[in-house]
């Protein structure tokens, strides 16, 4: 009966009892389930123009972020050092598309995956060979990001916001938007979805595959920059972070492989879900259930919809 | 649909036709929002070759799909061995004796031709996983007595210089025959064949045709087939369903089919 | 010339369904034997075999494990150092509870406890397929893990957290343990290596080996002929990590001596993949060459700077090290996809017609 209890009764008392301490907690699995959402944004970008599921994602994230603490430590004023990481990412976007993706056209989609995890193995020792190894923190104040935090009555108590998981939230908004117009509004970005929807037929209407795998691996760069400088001001920037970046992985189950708001809503279910999970429940475990919660709510989710949230079901064919 | 139930006869070339083996009964199968298969009934005697023809996307291989168990029709029933069947999983089906090929040859890529005709025994094969673990007694037994019947298919379909290769380094004319070797190891008592010559030069057809008839005379197989070649068809088939937009238009020997009218005009109506 | 068959007439097909059907392939295996068993403990330094071929043939086995289901049934998994856990843990209760137990016998067993686990991590593969069933995989890898952390029970309350190997000893040898030389330890890893190996080339060769390489190739294909994919996934799943436990259970009381979770984590399941992909997929050779690959080359690189004088420090080397392994599993799907295993046919196709190029 204790059990029962305090599975199902007491962590809604706490709930009821203290809400604003709920909120707090509703918050702070917003802002991680954001920075989910922006890690699987990067994989759906690449999913889409090219069928590869780009394993190495999580590290580009890491990647970017290091090469721009990297240039700011080198003594590159940070604004410079920005450019200058987002000039990496382009490098890193061509060389990937010339020297890999090129080489692999026609290959199974499993070979292609595994070539990702190769790749990801090489931007970690090439990040920690260039920018070396330790743990480095993010230059959120020299880049003009906010840092302090406001207190917010609300519901009989406090809600303390961080001024920089506010402009992460603004930032992860800017961002999908800005994908959003890119795709539906210029010429290279209609190319885009025509890849998507099919290789063959986008390359008899003239579009280059090889130019617009470039341009999404640079975009997907773009958006693993944003995404390290979030991340790496909430907590340091190391390659122990690709750890948490796998988590983008449950998040594109519930989403979907190729839905950019399925992205979004599964980063912000997995965010909440979990935060609300190890509060509430976790203690019952004995703590420390962040690092498999995401992963088997998507395989309970996948038992019984494995098409994802947004997919459509599946006729198979023969 | 009322006609009497098709009775036993001799054909013209001495093979002797059984009673009714399999009979669709009103099968209709639905997509979403899309109805492949529209209230189709037909039967399948004992010993035959029967042919199911139509325009693309007439329903032609949903009703092989229907058959044999991957698809589960939302009405209408299927008789199989005078048995009415319940929504059964493909497996099942294989386990009755239903065995089959593909449109779009669906042969295991990386397994040798040998290997692919004994995956067409598995049913067959019954030894359990210690003996499997050992490979020796019992489990090297049977293996070797299934590798007998195996080369028996091969030495029936002439392609014994091919054993050792992997199918997926095959040309298509030969992987389609490895396909039927597959689908014949299983010593079928109703071997459905989607279009075994799609996509094959008149010598590949005439050799294809040969096998066919071949299987049902000396095996006493019964076939249903799909295929586009009308010639093939009138000179293989003993009768002959038509369908188009998943509907029947017509049923009979081949002969009679040929002067039905709306058969003429849905499929037909180019001169040949 | 020399590795030829002609003239090797089979006159039945029990000769021809042999695993080596070719004589020269059966004397170099017995002469790859010889050196294993005889050659190298007698003439192998202690470092030799203690920090190569030890965990070489360690690596390998649990290559083999994730070949059976990666290779050859075509489930792609990323819990492989998990269920390696699961076997290290499992054995080191059953030392505590049958401390008299010949340790072979419970290493052995240790791998059926793997086995449970990995089939009940593989019943999501009967509805999930491809990069939705690596998620599952990654579940199980996550949670294992904090088993092996939050539930003290498994390395008996230790302060430490880590499972210590007890001595132990076996045909009157100590085996296990600090005091275990470092020859008859690699004996028993060898001999245990060898007889899975062949277990699993029984299985291969036979007809669940078939139904796993069907699934693999076209799963619809395979059930519309018959196969239960419950059966033939679940089979490689028991099969896969059973292999993959022993190898864990290996790695412990065979090698490390101490283990915590972090020889089970997340990289380590990404080695042996690489390890498999390397040695190529579907490829028991090609296990044992991906393993020596991959175990090998960061020693070679390793020695490399002291060789030549040049003085790198240790990270560097390191970081060489991952983007060489990196580099090179590209360069490998780009140039062979099939892996080492794909090379070493070659050669050997290539031999039998020498010297004549055609």
């Amino acid at each position: 009966m204790d059990l029962l209890y305090n599975i199902f009764i007491d962590p809604f008392a706490q709930m009821a009892a203290t809400p604003d301490f709920l909120l707090q907690v509703l918050w702070e699995g917003f802002v991680t389930g954001t920075l989910y959402a922006l890690i699987a944004l990067g994989y759906v970008l690449i999913f889409k123009a090219s069928g590869v599921f780009n394993f190495a994602q999580g590290i580009m994230v890491v990647f970017a972020a290091l090469s721009l603490v990297g240039f700011y430590e080198a003594g590159v004023p940070a604004y410079l050092a920005l450019i200058m990481a987002l000039g990496v990412m382009g490098v890193m976007a061509i060389g990937v598309e010339r020297l890999v993706l090129r080489h692999m056209v026609n290959q199974p989609e499993i070979i292609l995956f595994m070539a990702t995890i190769g790749l990801s193995y090489f931007l970690i020792g090439a990040g920690e060979l260039i920018f070396g190894g330790e743990t480095k923190s993010m230059i959120t104040q020299e880049l003009g990001l906010p840092t302090g935090s406001t207190v917010v009555d609300v519901a009989g108590g406090i809600v303390i916001l961080q001024h920089i998981d506010v402009a992460a939230a603004v930032i992860a908004a800017i961002l999908v938007a800005a994908l959003a117009f890119f795709f539906s509004k210029t010429r290279i970005g209609r190319a885009l979805r025509a890849v998507a929807d099919d290789h063959q037929a986008a390359l008899s209407v003239g579009i280059s595959l090889n130019q617009i795998w470039a341009v999404v691996w640079f975009a997907a760069g773009i958006v693993a920059l944003a995404t390290g400088i979030m991340w790496g001001a909430r907590s340091d920037v190391s390659f122990a972070l690709q750890i948490v970046a796998l988590k983008a992985l449950p998040v594109l189950i519930l989403g979907g492989f190729t839905s950019i708001p399925g992205a979004i809503i599964g980063g912000l279910i997995i965010g909440v879900g979990e935060k609300i999970f190890e509060v509430y429940w976790g203690g019952l475990l004995g703590g420390g259930v962040e690092g498999w919660f995401a992963y088997v709510i998507a395989l309970i989710f996948l038992l019984f919809r494995p098409q994802g949230l947004f997919g459509e079901k599946i006729i198979e064919r023969i | 649909m009322n006609a009497a139930a098709p009775q036993p006869y001799t054909t013209e070339d001495g093979r002797e036709i059984g009673g009714v083996l399999m009979e669709m009964k009103n099968i209709t199968l639905k997509f979403g929002g899309v109805t492949a298969i529209k209230g189709i009934s037909f039967d399948i005697q004992e010993g035959e070759i029967r042919a199911i023809i139509g325009p693309n996307g007439a329903g032609k291989t949903s009703m092989l799909n229907v058959i044999n168990g991957f698809y589960h029709p939302q009405e209408g029933e299927i008789v199989f061995r005078g048995e009415t069947r319940s929504r059964m999983r493909p497996y099942e089906a294989a386990k009755q004796g239903i065995s089959r090929t593909f449109q779009n040859v669906a042969l295991f890529q990386g397994m040798t031709t040998l290997d692919n005709i004994m995956a067409g025994r598995t049913l067959k094969m019954h030894r359990n996983f210690l003996w499997q673990l050992l490979r020796y007694g019992p489990a090297l037994d049977e293996e070797i007595e299934h590798r007998r019947k195996v080369e028996e298919v091969i030495d029936f379909l002439e392609i014994e210089h091919i054993r050792r290769t992997p199918v997926g380094q095959l040309p298509y004319g030969l992987q389609k025959r490895v396909e039927l070797g597959r689908a014949l190891a299983a010593e079928p008592s109703l071997l459905l064949l989607d279009e075994p010559m799609a996509g094959m030069n008149v010598e590949e057809k005439e050799d294809m045709s040969r096998f066919i008839l071949d299987v049902n005379e000396q095996m006493g197989t019964t076939i249903a087939l799909i295929e586009h070649d009308m010639g093939v068809v009138m000179d293989l088939a003993d009768r002959v369903v038509v369908l188009d937009y998943g509907k029947k238009i017509a049923d009979g020997p081949p002969g009679e089919v040929q002067s039905n009218q709306d058969v003429i005009d849905a499929y037909l109506g180019v001169p040949h | 010339m020399i590795y030829r068959e002609a003239g090797q007439f089979k006159t039945s097909y029990r000769q021809d369904a042999a695993i080596f059907p070719i004589l020269q392939d059966r004397i170099a295996i017995w002469f790859y034997l010889f050196v294993a068993f005889i050659v190298i403990p007698t003439f192998g330094s202690d470092f030799f075999i203690n920090s190569m071929m030890i965990p070489f043939l360690i690596f390998a086995m649990a290559s083999i494990g994730l070949n059976v289901l990666t290779g050859y049934t075509g489930q792609i998994s990323l819990g492989t150092g998990a269920f390696m856990g699961v076997g290290a843990y499992a054995c080191y209760k059953l030392t505590t509870y049958f401390p008299e137990t010949n340790i072979i016998i419970l290493v052995l067993l240790s791998g059926f406890f793997a086995a449970g686990i990995g089939m009940i991590f593989g019943l999501p593969s009967l509805r999930i397929k491809g990069f939705y069933l690596v998620v599952t995989t990654l579940a199980a890898q996550f949670f294992l893990e904090w088993c092996f952390i939050r539930v003290p029970w498994l390395y008996n309350y230790n302060a430490s957290g880590a499972i210590e190997v007890p001595q132990r000893e076996a045909f009157g040898l100590i085996v296990t343990g600090p005091s275990a030389s470092p020859s008859v330890r690699y004996l028993v890893v060898l001999s245990i290596v060898v007889f899975l190996t062949w277990i699993v080339s029984n299985l291969i060769h036979g007809r669940i080996g078939r139904t796993w390489m069907m699934i693999r190739d076209m799963d619809i294909a395979a059930e519309l002929i018959g196969v239960r994919p419950l059966y033939a996934k679940l089979s490689a799943f028991a099969v896969s990590s059973y292999v993959a436990g022993v190898a864990g259970a290996m790695l412990v009381f065979f090698w490390l001596g101490a283990a915590e979770v972090e020889s089970f984590d997340v990289n380590h399941s990404f080695l042996i993949l690489f390890m498999v992909i390397i040695g190529g997929l579907g490829s028991l050779v090609g296990s044992f060459l991906g393993a020596a690959f991959i175990w090998m080359l960061p020693i070679i690189i390793r020695a490399v700077p002291k060789m030549t004088g040049l003085d790198i420090n240790a990270s560097t080397v390191e970081q060489l090290n991952f983007m060489i392994i990196g580099a090179l599993i590209i360069v490998f799907l780009i140039i062979e996809p099939h892996g080492l295993a794909r090379l070493w046919a070659i050669a050997k196709q290539k031999l039998r017609i020498w010297p004549f190029p055609h």
